[in-house]
């Protein structure tokens, strides 16, 4: 699959061509010697009358180098006046024009005029109709004033003639193919030299003055920054350039600074430059500029320019990615695997058929997901039979993903808050052949509600999607301060939902992966900082992703707790993976009951500050029966243990139930278990023979 | 979310008595001590092994929205309609086949009835109007249908002759994507 249209748009324009700037002066009257040469010839025949057109065409005639050639010409006005033959199959027929002097396009001038002489006399339709663009363009010279005509013509055909030029080219003779390079030559050349000037006009401040540039606000400088903001387009070249600039400055800056210009004002200088060159919005690029070094920064936001990879994940539940990468070869898909760090993934480079509608595709033997949305899977690694939970699934790359892995062992509980959003969740799970999962359309924060005691538990939380400019630019300009306050307060409610339901007494888990694709601190770091101190009963653990970079331990005067150097952090200029975050956490013993909902916990401040003591704690409230047994110590009872034994086993048995098994199967193994099932297969066949003698 | 009835059952079975050659095998006993049943919500029919439908006993029933492996809905009229997310299932125990050559898997994914000029092979002695499956050639499943004449007579059809009458295919996935899957909405 190409790159989409979205995609290649999402970059600054391209400089402006040479043509342009041509064009701007010959608009401004200053007279460009670089105009086509046909223009003077086409342009007679149009405005002028009959005679002149054969003026023109005897001339034409006169430097045609063959007899046959002028025949050809000659017939030609005799055709246009019997006006029935149209104006392709006209072109087609007649033979080669003379060379270089544009004839050709005299030709269908010559049409278009004596067209319009006899359109009414003939009544012909469809030669009006098919008398083409030039014919219309000359019509509108009619109600122009001549001046303008005559200007919007040269603008208009200069386009048209490149095609023509073409043509001509392809029946170079040897006697004029030395005449016209040099014409072309010249008129390069002109180009050149025009272009200059124009640069030099401008109000450029590149000059270099030994080794010290120029970065910072002359008068000049204040002036191109006034420009740039009022105008539609500013010189994003110069700004570029600037950019460059200041970053070297700013990297040597004892060196190459100016004297008296303080280190702010370069930064700030670099910052407005950045934000009118990429379309940032000053709060968001402060805030993306921070994140980095300066030039990382620069790196960060080139990046951000260009798309990601195309990446699929081959859904092993279907099939082998050998398998589907040969099949999608013969379809005409160049891919390669994505890296050594996945199995799954296929990078694909160009393809010939749209990937997303392909029958492997179809079938379900592969999805289109970012390289980025296998991290979190690959960090929570999901085993089989285990009780998964995926707090926002939809679109559903990464449910699957986790399916996949568990070999549809298991039960994945998908939740999705957006009911729209699920529909296309559903699909892929039942496109990629998912048969463990329940689909429900929760709000993530209702969690350990609904259901509790999940073996690992993803959070994929909705963030700002900082990470992902290159996918949607919007972002660009949409976020604001009041994003940065609202999400991560979000974030914090459901990663504490998230933690609230692991089962910490999971024997193969009791994991919890934390992931955004956003790369700012507030969503990330902060949050998980926040999800440590009122939670004690989780640790962060390593994440076992072999690549990204260790998160934040400090960032601008906040501090975190240490342990978040388990955190991981992609970017775009580093990895070429969109921007993100991954975090992985234990749970390691039961969430205190103080501590259930954030609220409340807001009383209960002190406690957590100090590891041990929460251990304490931790450990205390592991066995809240005890408390209970304690007053009925107090009270009067004895154990009893043969009644106890009663509770125990109706208690096991409910834990059973609760983790969604049959008790009976298990205590009393088979036998019993077998005869049911025997009874209602028996039934079910005997439906099934009703059914076939139906049939 | 609730076990599917009795009268509801027998719908269910007879449609998929259609495609199946072994109904029993579909809720046989598997190694674990678990099985699959069917279970019904918003009037979507689910094929689900019990442990999970006991679990998802716990969300409630508008908030549920898919559970397992949906089959089909079980219409206002009383009918049964398979749906093209069913056709893992169908597949894994198919009575009848019909494969297509590279050249019909395309049509066949935008809708179009099974010509005979595209037909691979299929499976002999198939009568009229009974369900089969349509796989590619690779054996991928493509989607299922009714056969219009049996084996016997589809020999005497003419190339642009249909053979199978398209009732799903996988194309629905991407065409259908609103109401497909809009169980509980």
């Amino acid at each position: 699959m190409g790159v989409g249209r979205r995609m290649q748009k999402q970059g600054p324009p391209e400089p402006l061509s040479e043509a342009h700037y041509a064009n701007l002066k010959r608009k401004k009257g200053i007279p460009v010697e670089d105009a086509p040469a046909e223009f003077p010839s086409s342009k007679k025949p149009r405005r002028g009358s009959q005679a002149a057109i054969k003026a023109n065409k005897a001339r034409a005639e006169a430097s045609k180098p063959t007899s046959k050639q002028a025949k050809g010409a000659n017939r030609e006005p005799i055709a246009l006046k019997d006006g029935k033959k149209t104006a392709g199959s006209k072109s087609k027929k007649a033979p080669a024009p003379a060379p270089g002097s544009g004839s050709d396009v005299e030709m269908d001038d010559e049409f278009g005029a004596s067209d319009l002489d006899q359109a009414i006399g003939s009544g012909d339709e469809m030669d009006v109709a098919k008398a083409g663009d030039k014919f219309f363009a000359s019509d509108d010279s009619v109600y122009d004033s001549d001046q303008d005509a005559a200007k919007k013509e040269t603008f208009f055909f200069s386009d048209d003639e490149d095609e023509d030029d073409e043509d001509r080219e392809e029946k170079l003779t040897a006697a004029n193919i030395e005449g016209l390079s040099k014409k072309l030559d010249d008129k390069l050349a002109e180009e050149a030299a025009d272009n200059e000037a124009e640069l030099r006009d401008g109000a450029l401040q590149t000059n270099i003055d030994g080794d010290k540039p120029n970065v910072l606000g002359d008068d000049d400088d204040d002036e191109l920054s006034s420009k740039t903001k009022n105008l539609l387009a500013p010189d994003l070249q110069m700004l570029r350039i600037r950019i460059t600039e200041a970053i070297r400055v700013l990297e040597d800056f004892s060196n190459l600074a100016e004297e008296g210009q303080s280190r702010a004002e370069y930064t700030s200088q670099l910052l407005n430059d950045v934000c009118a060159y990429y379309g940032y919005n000053e709060f968001l690029a402060e805030k993306l500029m921070n994140l980095f070094p300066v030039r990382e920064a620069f790196a960060f936001f080139e990046a951000n320019e260009s798309a990601r990879p195309v990446v699929i994940r081959t859904n092993t539940l279907r099939t082998h990615r050998r398998d589907l990468a040969q099949s999608l070869i013969n379809r005409g898909v160049t891919l390669e695997p994505v890296g050594k760090w996945s199995k799954v993934g296929l990078q694909v480079f160009d393809s010939n058929v749209p990937l997303g509608a392909t029958p492997e595709y179809l079938a379900g033997h592969y999805i289109l997901q970012a390289a980025s949305s296998f991290l979190p899977v690959m960090a929570l690694c999901p085993q089989e039979n285990e009780r998964v939970l995926d707090m926002a699934a939809a679109p559903g790359g990464k449910t699957t993903h986790m399916a996949a892995l568990m070999k549809n062992t298991g039960v994945i509980f998908a939740n999705d808050p957006s009911k729209s959003r699920s529909k296309g969740l559903i699909g892929n799970i039942h496109r990629l052949g998912a048969r463990n999962t329940i689909v429900c359309n929760h709000d993530a924060r209702e969690f350990p509600r609904v259901m509790g005691g999940f073996d690992r538990v993803l959070l994929d939380a909705p963030c700002s999607g900082t990470g992902v400019i290159a996918k949607d630019p919007s972002v660009k300009t949409n976020r604001d301060e009041k994003d940065f306050q609202v999400l991560p307060h979000t974030q914090k409610q459901l990663l504490l939902a998230a933690i609230d339901s692991v089962n910490h007494a999971s024997k193969t888990g009791g994991y919890l992966v934390y992931s955004t694709c956003s790369v700012a601190v507030e969503e990330n770091e902060q949050v998980v900082a926040y999800a440590l101190s009122r939670r004690p009963n989780v640790k962060l653990v390593e994440t076992g992703l072999p690549f990204g970079k260790e998160g934040f331990t400090s960032f601008m005067g906040k501090e975190f707790p240490p342990s978040l150097k388990m955190t991981r952090r992609f970017y775009p200029h580093l990895y070429n993976v969109d921007g993100f975050f991954v975090a992985k956490f234990q749970k390691t013993g039961p969430t205190p009951p103080n501590a259930v909902m954030a609220s409340k916990d807001k009383n209960n401040n002190a406690k957590p500050r100090s590891s041990t003591a929460t251990d304490e704690n931790s450990v205390v409230d592991k066995t809240p029966i005890t408390e209970e047994g304690d007053n009925d110590e107090d009270g009067f009872a004895e154990f009893d243990d043969e009644e106890d034994k009663d509770y125990m086993v109706r208690a096991k048995r409910n834990a059973m139930r609760r983790r969604g098994l049959d008790p009976k199967a298990l205590n009393k193994k088979a036998p019993t278990n077998g005869k049911e099932s025997e009874k209602k297969a028996k039934a079910v066949e005997e439906k099934g023979k009703e059914a076939e003698k139906k049939v | 979310m609730r076990p599917l009835v009795e009268s509801e059952t027998k719908i269910v079975f007879d449609k998929l008595a259609n495609y199946l050659s072994d109904l029993k095998s579909l809720i046989a006993p598997l190694d674990d001590g678990d099985r699959y049943v069917f279970r019904l919500n918003h009037s979507r029919v689910y094929y689900v092994r019990l442990s999970i439908a006991n679990l998802a006993t716990s969300i409630s029933r508008d908030k549920l929205l898919s559970v397992g492996t949906c089959l089909g809905k079980l219409t206002k009229s009383g009918k049964f309609r398979l749906h093209i997310t069913a056709l893992p299932i169908l597949a894994e125990h198919a009575r009848h086949k019909i494969w297509v050559k590279e050249n019909g898997a395309q049509p066949f994914l935008y809708g179009s009835n099974v010509v005979k000029a595209h037909v691979g092979r299929w499976t002999e002695d198939c009568p009229e109007h009974s369900g089969c499956v349509v796989y590619s050639m690779a054996d991928v499943p493509l989607g299922f249908g009714v056969t219009s004449r049996s084996t016997a007579d589809c020999r005497r059809l003419d190339p642009t002759g249909i053979v199978c009458f398209r009732q799903a295919d996988c194309g629905e996935y991407l065409r259908d994507e609103d109401t497909l899957f809009a169980g509980g909405v």
